[in-house]
């Protein structure tokens, strides 16, 4: 089970209201690399890893990309704090007003919803651990077109410490990748 | 709503759990590396330290840590509602 804690995994600020990257950023908190399909993702696939290195991996990424889902979502709430209906408008964001107001929303970047049709669950290690390693590949190259739409250093250095938990997370999906094909490989081997 | 004192101490609670569950995250898929359990017991150890001492002057970080009249968990700030003050890398561990 969860518990939740009262604290964000990394303290992200913004130095000023920006709507333009606020709506860039649901790209990462309701697209089909959003941390939100990471979180499902991998907590949908443990169930089904043969080994307690990948249960534990699975369990415990998935459970930081909530985490991650929680920063982006501070970062958007902080950038559209104290916006107005006509300010929206001119940022061309009038007809998310429209549907939410300033309210968090899972949908891309574009207000396409999100959708479990984002990810898959194969019941095969070898081809979900690849998925997940695809889809970590494709976190970190998203957060380095969100850092260069903005000027902002503090929504840089959220960005940033996200774009590097990719990388660490591609390195231990890649090492439980090998210690599942070590468990199948001596499985098969009579 | 909150003190500097209050938010250097999340901050140091903040960056002490990141290398602990950084830690764990390596421990995961290298359950035999004896250096990486010590420096994550270690720091489990300065989690729970630095959290009692929060709790007792700022109220619960949990739903089920131990909280004075009224019930305190609900008060804010909630963590999406705070200002960080300086950077992250100014916390000293």
């Amino acid at each position: 089970m969860w518990y939740y804690e009262k604290k964000l995994q990394y303290p992200a600020n913004v130095s000023r209201t920006d709507l333009g990257m606020a709506k860039f950023l649901y790209a990462q908190y309701g697209g089909p690399d959003s941390e939100l399909s990471a979180a499902v993702r991998y907590l949908t696939q443990r169930y089904t890893m043969p080994i307690p290195q990948a249960k534990a991996v699975l369990t415990d990424i998935g459970t930081e990309e909530l985490a991650h889902w929680e920063i982006i979502g501070t970062l958007i709430y902080k950038l559209t704090d104290g916006a107005t209906p006509e300010q929206m408008r001119r940022a061309g964001v009038g007809n998310y007003y429209a549907q939410h107001d300033k309210a968090l929303y899972p949908a891309d970047a574009a207000g396409v919803p999100w959708t479990a049709a984002y990810i898959q669950s194969t019941g095969d290690p070898i081809a979900d651990l690849h998925e997940d390693m695809a889809a970590e590949q494709k976190a970190r190259t998203a957060y380095e077109h969100l850092i260069n739409l903005t000027d902002d250093p503090c929504v840089i250095a959220a960005l940033s410490f996200l774009r590097e938990r990719e990388v660490v997370h591609f390195q231990r999906f890649g090492e439980t990748l090998m210690l599942v094909r070590e468990y199948l490989d001596k499985k098969h081997v009579y | 709503m909150y003190s500097k004192d209050m938010m250097n101490l999340l901050k140091e609670i903040m960056a002490v759990d990141f290398v602990l569950y950084e830690l764990g995250l390596f421990l995961d898929t290298h359950p035999n590396e004896r250096r990486a359990l010590e420096d994550h017991n270690n720091f489990a150890k300065k989690s729970h330290q630095l959290k009692t001492a929060y709790e007792e002057k700022y109220g619960p970080l949990h739903i089920n840590s131990i909280s004075g009249f009224p019930y305190q968990y609900i008060n804010d700030p909630w963590p999406w509602e705070i200002q960080y003050l300086g950077r992250e890398s100014d916390v000293v561990l």
